[in-house]
């Protein structure tokens, strides 16, 4: 015995982008906040601790802006010429920025002069930051070295001079106090121990590099550099994990979310991907006015910062969660009621028959239940329906037509009612899901109100308007075939030439240039 | 009642036994045809007759259905052609007769019963909803919907606490007094058109095809039972004649029966096609909707099939269609990489072929799957399924091509095909050439997927043959002629459990499946080497429970003729005792088996009767040993499972015949059977 099977709604596959947990995540941000900077914005760095300041450096100045403010709260201007890459310490105490003239200058968040000023490179110093035992820096200069500085003394303790172009990237080893990294412009990327002599190992990224990154557990290693981003197994030798090439420009900056799961990536050509760490796929990408140069997330993702090459620093802050809280809770049944039968635990040798679920019928189902087809079709143009879940309504109407109702349930209608469906078919007759059923309703209505044309000027407006969108439509159907015919004529004409040149290379024998073309 | 012999002679009676009721302590007799109703009344020996107009002014259709009596008032329902139900009272006057009507039905009153108190009344129709008026309050009436199809009888139990409707698709439906469904009782489930063909599901072995309107019917051969019926047009079926509704127009397994492929249509002005793809889901041990394709062809799809790789797994598996619309399309799962989303497999299009402009009729891949033959009206295409490149075309003017199928196996090098020209064709992939031909009118080709033996139906003269032949040689190996006068429509191999042990040479063919076949009016047959009576008591093994159930003075008094019987059995000694342990699974059958699987009673009627009358025949002991003979010749008989019969001689004419010959003279088995048709009448005329 089967029961009432409600009228189906076909759901259609949503063209375009997919909607994903990704998208939702990545959306969920405010209209960002712009913040004008005296130049290109070279380093954004976000303070370990709360709470979250970031610092920004852009030209001569290293500014420190907290995490809601639009004004600098603190400023480090202490620099003759541009400074570079202003970086914050683990405890969030202390900063080191370089320099161009090349000296390296640490501050203290709430002094104003520099702690200290480690002076040896001989070129800009473009990359410098701490090793993660706090009390030694690193850095990377022009002048194809790279250093490590004790803090205390500072002095040099160690300077390797293996690139042979600029350094202009590099981090340290989160676990490892004696380790960091240094990217070049000489294509190469070094992992260097200030323990040893000289680098331990060498990558080979092909580009020059503009940035690299170690994730938390320092076995993979990422690089950017030319349009490329290239993960690397470390553990493995350097061995290349994957090649992303999503970026039509420069890749200039890398960065991690705070999960780990997500890499972020921003370039000269406007834009910031975020891939998957375990498919290494794109799963969104945001669009920005001017050409990026570096990025930066806030813990918890809180906000996406992105510093460009015109100096607008763009701050975006997520949207607060909305708290499902709001609706009132149904109040709940007595405890006595509602724990009923439902503490019982079933025995081992219990057999369990699950209660089938109610299926609650729609209003339009139980009117098509009960055979009332004028009355389901009234149900079905009801505004909220018509409006917001056209399919619904056109599937009501398929069920009629199947039926073999459709034109009763169309008949004997008032001037409101007609002009109020004339309106929903020609608004709706074109889209592509509709326009089956939509075409029969239109027949029908004009058969069966033909004999009273003319006797509504409201009705008479709506014929009209309906013929009107049809006749845009058809126009539009011949352009597209238009269209699809010069694509032939010319997919034509490509195909012939090829084979032609396939005969050719046949006759002269040389099936490798062959396989060659076929694979193009 | 009085206890004395009445005759009447009614005249212009219906043949339907509905158009007939008793009245109350059966007092009179109520009969309708057309439009008339006449009631004989046995006491005064009067006929009344009512006649009604064909037609009424508001244009309904008067012509009178069935007629039921009130089993305590004199009251006589009416059904009627347009719905209407008339209550006929105070007939007894010619004159003064007065009659009320009820309308609930929109189409023909099926039948009409009144319970037994007489409180209220049951009809049925074509709606398939069983209404229960109540007798007092006039409009007051209850329904019971959605019984699945048009309700033909409606009947109720002696005590009144069970209903019972018997429906149009072969099916009998219990329903509590209180129109609670109770239970139903059904076994192959009769579709009003089949188009999906026969199929086996690889997973239970069942045969599926169409069932309940757009429900898909598996259907255990071994239990004679529906496993169960699969929803896939999922849309409320309304009961009403002239209505156009999607229905089931093709079915594909994968090879696994991991996937099934569905495709519905429905015509009206324009047509609607889906194709469904249902994957089996290991939880609820079921097939769940995994893609739908609205309009995957542009015009009607006229076949479907997988690509049938047993070894392979899923990146293999692909799906045809082939479509009036010129083309065939490839199916092909499409995996969705993100680990996030809902649903990972989907079905997509890959590629679209075409020859010509042709429609497309047919495809098949070969056993290995790396080709695919397609059909276009007169050409047979062969594609490679890796590149879609055409590979090679063969084509047998004139006639265009029926159905192909690809050898297996040791065979698997040729491609078979019958043309509706009457020609069956068998080429060479490896020459592309036409290896060899023959006169045949082939209506259905099929092939065992456990061998390499393809069955062919022909069709001919009104009747139906079998050919059963490897491709590899022109000979059949086994043929069949002339045992059916209906076209076989559709025709499967299902593989079997065990392999059977088949002496006969002839019939090894059947040793890894078994041949069923349906023919166009929907009855299924099968070829078997057993005799009738070992599978009749296989079949009384199987029944074994039912010789619980109370006796029926039938079976009382066949069992006193067998009483008897035996008696005699012990006066004549050995011989026949052997003889009479042949005979008694027939007997045994007839009183055991359900009627509703029994075979029809015109093929039984022999059968029982010869048994019954062995004992008075083998008192000439000569004749004895010929009737010996005579059984095991007939013991080659062959019926079908359902209540349908197929007198399927399988002595045949010389086992190597080439499949071009037709011989009108008088065949052995005809002889045989004249023979025996002789002899068994000789023998009834006998008794009397």
């Amino acid at each position: 015995m089967a029961s009432y099977k409600p009228v189906a709604i076909p759901a259609v596959p949503k063209l375009g982008e997919k909607i994903t947990q990704d998208t939702l995540y990545w959306r969920g941000y405010k209209t960002p906040v712009q913040i004008k900077e005296f130049g290109a914005i070279n380093k954004i760095d976000f303070s370990p601790v709360p709470p979250y300041n970031y610092a920004v450096t852009a030209s001569s100045r290293v500014h420190i802006y907290g995490r809601y403010s639009q004004e600098p709260i603190k400023t480090f201007s202490r620099f003759k010429d541009a400074a570079y890459c202003a970086t914050y310490r683990d405890d969030g105490k202390l900063l080191v920025a370089g320099s161009e003239e090349g000296s390296i200058r640490l501050f203290d968040i709430s002094g104003r002069a520099p702690l200290r000023q480690f002076d040896g490179h001989t070129k800009a110093v473009h990359v410098v930051g701490f090793l993660s035992d706090k009390y030694r820096i690193f850095s990377g200069g022009d002048d194809y070295s790279s250093s490590v500085w004790d803090i205390p003394s500072a002095t040099e303790t160690v300077s390797y001079s293996e690139h042979n172009d600029y350094v202009r990237c590099g981090c340290a080893s989160k676990l490892n106090g004696d380790v960091f990294i240094t990217g070049s412009y000489d294509h190469t990327v070094k992992v260097f121990d200030a323990r040893t002599k000289s680098s331990v190992m060498t990558i080979e990224h092909g580009h020059p590099v503009e940035s690299v990154l170690l994730f938390p557990s320092g076995g993979l290693l990422v690089s950017a550099g030319g349009r490329y981003v290239k993960v690397w197994d470390v553990l493995k030798g350097g061995q290349l994990l994957v090649s992303l090439k999503n970026h039509h420009k420069t890749v200039t900056c890398l960065c991690l979310n705070s999960s780990g799961q997500r890499l972020l990536s921003g370039s000269l050509d406007r834009h910031v991907k975020i891939y998957s760490t375990t498919s290494y796929k794109v799963v969104h990408s945001f669009n920005y006015a001017t050409s990026i140069l570096s990025l930066a997330l806030s813990p918890e993702d809180e906000t996406i910062i992105v510093g460009m090459t015109n100096g607008v620093l763009n701050v975006k802050h997520r949207k607060p969660e909305e708290s499902k809280e709001k609706s009132q809770k149904k109040r709940q049944p007595a405890y006595r009621t509602y724990v009923k039968g439902r503490n019982y635990m079933p025995k081992q040798e219990d057999f369990y028959v699950s209660k089938p679920g109610r299926c609650v019928l729609r209003k339009y189902d139980k009117l098509l239940k009960s055979f009332q087809s004028s009355k389901a079709l009234d149900a079905v143009l009801e505004p909220h329906i018509r409006l917001y879940t056209p399919e619904v309504t056109v599937a009501v109407m398929q069920e009629l037509n199947r039926r073999g109702t459709l034109r009763s349930a169309l008949a004997g209608r008032d001037e409101k009612q007609i002009s109020l469906l004339l309106t929903f078919v020609t608004r709706r007759v074109i889209e592509p899901r509709f326009t089956p059923v939509l075409i029969t309703v239109a027949d029908m209505i004009t058969d069966i109100y033909q004999p009273v044309v003319g006797q509504s000027a409201l009705v008479d407006k709506q014929f009209l308007r309906l013929q009107e969108a049809i006749g845009r439509e058809i126009d539009y159907q011949e352009e597209l075939l238009e269209v699809l015919g010069m694509m032939d004529a010319l997919f034509a004409t490509l195909t012939e030439k090829r084979a032609t040149y396939l005969e050719e290379n046949k006759s002269n024998g040389l099936t490798k240039t062959l396989d060659q073309d076929i694979s193009i | 009642m009085e206890a004395k012999e009445l005759s009447v002679v009614l005249e212009g009676v219906d043949a339907s036994p509905k158009c007939t009721a008793f009245g109350r302590e059966g007092e009179y007799v109520a009969s309708v045809k057309d439009v008339s109703l006449q009631v004989y009344f046995f006491k005064r020996k009067q006929l009344n007759r009512f006649s009604l107009r064909a037609t009424n002014k508001k244009g309904g259709n008067n012509v009178f259905t069935c007629v039921a009596c009130h089993p305590q008032e004199d009251c006589i329902a009416t059904g009627h052609a347009d719905g209407k139900i008339r209550l006929w009272r105070n007939f007894n006057h010619k004159k003064e007769y007065t009659f009320s009507t009820l309308h609930w039905h929109h189409d023909k009153v099926l039948d009409l019963a009144f319970s037994v108190e007489g409180t209220s009344l049951l009809s049925g129709g074509v709606e398939s909803v069983l209404v229960q008026w109540h007798s007092g309050s006039d409009c007051k009436k209850d329904f019971l919907p959605r019984l699945g199809s048009a309700i033909e009888y409606v009947s109720i139990s002696s005590d009144g606490t069970f209903y019972c409707t018997s429906h149009t698709d072969n099916r009998i439906t219990i329903i509590n007094s209180n129109l609670r469904f109770s239970k139903t009782i059904q076994g192959l489930i009769k579709a009003r058109d089949i188009k999906t063909g026969l199929v086996v599901d690889p997973r239970t072995k069942a045969l599926v095809l169409n069932g309940e309107p757009g429900h898909l019917q598996f259907y255990c051969l071994q239990s004679d039972k529906q496993l169960y019926s699969l929803d896939i047009v999922q849309q409320e079926y309304i009961h009403q004649a002239g209505l156009n509704q999607s229905d089931l127009a093709r079915v594909a397994f994968s090879a696994q029966g991991k996937w099934l492929a569905t495709v519905e249509e429905r015509e009206e002005t324009d047509l609607e096609l889906q194709l469904k793809l249902w994957f089996f889901d290991e939880e609820t041990q079921s097939f769940r909707l995994n893609t739908r394709i609205s309009m995957p062809h542009e015009d009607h799809v006229t076949a479907m099939c997988f690509r049938d790789m047993d070894e392979m797994e899923d990146d293999s598996l692909m799906l045809v269609t082939t479509g009036r619309d010129c083309v065939f399309k490839v199916w092909v799962i499409l995996e969705d990489t993100d680990p996030e989303a809902q649903q990972s497999l989907s079905w997509s299009c890959d590629f679209v072929g075409s020859y010509h402009g042709y429609q497309a009729t047919n495809c098949c891949f070969s056993e290995d799957g790396s080709l695919l033959a397609v059909s276009f009206e007169e050409t047979v295409t062969v594609w490679d399924s890796s590149t879609w490149d055409l590979k090679c075309t063969f084509c047998h003017p004139p006639g265009k091509i029926r159905t192909i199928c690809f050898g297996r196996l040791t065979c698997s090098k040729y491609l078979i095909g019958a043309t509706d020209h009457g020609f069956l064709c068998c080429w060479n992939l490896l020459s592309c050439a036409l290896e060899w031909s023959a006169h045949l009118n082939v209506v259905v080709l099929q092939p065992d997927p456990l061998s390499e033996y393809i069955a062919a139906f022909s069709w001919l003269f009104k009747e139906s043959s079998l050919f059963v032949f490897k491709p590899n040689e022109p000979r059949p190996i086994c043929i069949q002629r002339k045992f059916c006068k209906e076209r076989i429509q559709f025709a499967a191999f299902v593989p079997r459990d065990v392999p059977e042990t088949i002496g006969s040479e002839k019939y090894l063919w059947l040793r890894r499946s078994q041949l069923f076949f349906l023919t166009d009016t929907q009855e299924l047959m099968t070829v078997s080497t057993k005799s009738l009576e070992e599978r009749l008591t296989l079949s009384s093994k199987q029944l074994a429970v039912e010789e619980s159930l109370p006796v029926t003075p039938f079976s009382l008094l066949l069992g006193k003729h067998r009483q008897q019987q035996s008696q005699e059995d012990v006066d004549l000694g050995k011989i026949v005792r052997h003889h009479h342990e042949q005979d008694s699974p027939a007997v045994k059958e007839l009183l055991h088996t359900p009627a509703h699987v029994l075979p029809s009673a015109s093929f039984l009627c022999p059968i029982f009767i010869n048994s019954l009358l062995v004992s008075k025949e083998n008192k000439s002991v000569e004749e004895a040993p010929a009737e010996v003979e005579m059984e095991s010749e007939g013991a080659e008989d062959d019926s079908d499972e359902e209540n349908s019969v197929t007198e399927m001689k399988q002595e045949d004419i010389m086992p190597i015949e080439s499949l071009g010959e037709t011989t009108h003279k008088l065949s052995k088995s005809e002889e045989k059977e004249l023979r025996k048709i002789r002899k068994t009448d000789y023998s009834w005329i006998s008794v009397f």
